[in-house]
């Protein structure tokens, strides 16, 4: 009897750290969205974190996107021409790509590094006390590192996962021609030709929202991290998890949603 | 004349959840006063100057800076009122990302709005010139020793001209001549900028060095207060054993 009522007390008291949980992150959102349009906004700041986010993220979502065109050109192939269907090869790919693959696989892959990223840089700094030698300096850390981060994240990742399903398209077309022969003004029409604005629209709304979720989750584990060296890593890595669960989870939500309002 | 209060604090008490870090503390910090707090690791020194400059919020009692409570004034008006203190951390908090030049430029674009790049520019160099590092200016934090960090931290803090400096172990850390010289550093700047510290550390040559007058804490509460020969004098077994 006595164990039970530990392990109950056990389990509300983890019932209870949950729900303080969700409580600090939603407080941690409503202070973005008030320290984003209160006040003089860090525009220099905010110009540097898209340089990181963005450019910097260039060269992988480079290779990933194209190697992401590439496979699924290659692994698709053989149905499609067992069907005889090749010739509806650009139209999948691009449809996939642009739909799914391309936001979820490059949220994934910002997740890992923009989303420790942050994790990491902001636990450090709290940890060897220069969120507070910045509060002391009369700077509002929240509108300084955090702000900054979230719109930054928010605005790049898009623009990374539109180029990073036309690099998709690209490394499709090469994918195409390692085994047929098509042209690329031809491969390229009939990519697009199949692609839709309600293919688009909603996966680019949606990789706005993935962008905002990797922005607010980096920034809330490395803004919240503990005294001591280990919690850099722990805001690090639990950044990593947390952000992409979180994508994943918004992309079965979105996904439903798109398929409500498209039937 | 030292009788004007700068920083006046009442039954200051705090805690992190079952842990009574300041049990009672009351102090006075007066004007161009270079005021010890000698103290044992975990005795609440840190939590101290984090509540007075607004850094940490005390569950009970005040800390009057300029003659306003911090716990009851607006995050603008507190913005205003850390204009004026200077916090220099333990570890130094440089600014890991940016350049030696970057970080003293931080807080003097922020707080003096109203300089011109020349000005900045003369500013960034004096303050260097004052802690002894003018060749550091493009040298990033990770180049620089422990010692070259606590002094441009040092510089950092003192380029929006505080009246009130906060040093948190200044010379912890650090070999027995380096802490010799950020003492002198701190008597120095005392000097020229006219400020009244609080100095919190457990080294004793650093007390014996900057300080006025001497506060000990000890379990959260004022233990022994008075001039550094008091302490010296004293036959209490803690005293002594910081005078050793």
């Amino acid at each position: 009897m006595k164990k039970l009522h530990t392990e109950v007390i056990a389990q509300a008291q983890v019932a209870g750290n949950f729900l303080t949980d969700v409580a600090d992150v939603f407080l941690f959102i409503l202070r973005i969205i008030k320290e984003s349009f209160s006040g003089h906004f860090e525009f220099k700041e905010f110009f540097h974190q898209c340089y990181q986010i963005g450019y910097k993220t260039l060269p992988l979502i480079s290779i990933i996107g194209t190697i992401i065109g590439l496979v699924l050109t290659i692994q698709s192939r053989p149905a499609l021409v067992d069907f005889g269907a090749v010739s509806l090869l650009p139209g999948m790919v691009s449809t996939s790509l642009i739909r799914e693959m391309g936001p979820v696989i490059t949220a994934l892959i910002c997740a890992g590094k923009i989303g420790s990223g942050m994790g990491a840089e902001l636990g450090s700094m709290r940890v060897t006390e220069q969120i507070d030698a910045m509060e002391v300096s009369s700077t509002n850390p929240m509108k300084f590192l955090v702000v900054t981060r979230v719109w930054a994240a928010t605005l790049m990742i898009p623009l990374l996962v539109l180029y990073a399903d036309g690099l998709g398209i690209l490394g499709s077309w090469a994918g195409a021609n390692i085994k047929g022969d098509v042209s690329f003004s031809l491969f390229f029409a009939q990519a697009f030709a199949s692609v839709d604005y309600i293919d688009f629209l909603p996966a680019f709304i949606k990789s706005i929202f993935f962008g905002a979720i990797i922005g607010i989750v980096g920034c809330y584990k490395g803004y919240n991290a503990g005294r001591g060296t280990e919690s850099v890593g722990i805001a690090a890595n639990s950044a990593v998890v947390n952000a992409s669960l979180l994508v994943i989870i918004l992309d079965m939500i979105a996904v439903q949603i798109t398929d409500m309002l498209v039937l | 004349m030292k009788n004007t209060a700068v920083i006046e604090i009442r039954n200051l008490k705090k805690a992190f959840g079952q842990q009574e870090v300041l049990k009672s503390v009351s102090l006075q910090l007066f004007d161009k006063e270079n005021l010890v707090v000698l103290g044992k690791s975990g005795s609440g020194k840190s939590v101290l100057i984090k509540c007075i400059a607004g850094l940490l919020k005390p569950d009970d009692g005040s800390v009057t800076v300029f003659d306003k409570n911090i716990s009851e004034i607006s995050r603008e008006e507190l913005g205003l009122l850390r204009e004026k203190i200077g916090f220099l951390f333990q570890g130094g908090a440089l600014y890991d990302s940016m350049t030696v030049k970057e970080n003293l430029e931080f807080p003097l674009r922020r707080i003096k709005r109203d300089l011109t790049e020349t000005e900045i520019r003369k500013k960034t160099m004096e303050v260097l010139e004052n802690v002894g590092l003018a060749d550091a200016l493009d040298k990033m934090p990770s180049q620089l020793s422990g010692g070259m960090r606590k002094r441009i931290s040092l510089a950092r803090t003192i380029i929006v001209d505080p009246l009130i400096m906060l040093y948190d172990e200044p010379t912890t850390g650090l070999d027995p001549a380096t802490s010799d010289e950020i003492s002198t550093l701190i008597n120095e700047i005392q000097k020229k900028y006219k400020t009244s510290s609080i100095i919190i550390t457990h080294d004793i040559n650093c007390a014996r060095k900057t300080g006025d007058r001497i506060i000990m804490l000890e379990e959260g509460e004022v233990f022994k207060e008075g001039k550094i020969e008091e302490f010296e004098k004293s036959t209490n077994q803690l005293v002594k054993s910081f005078f050793l």
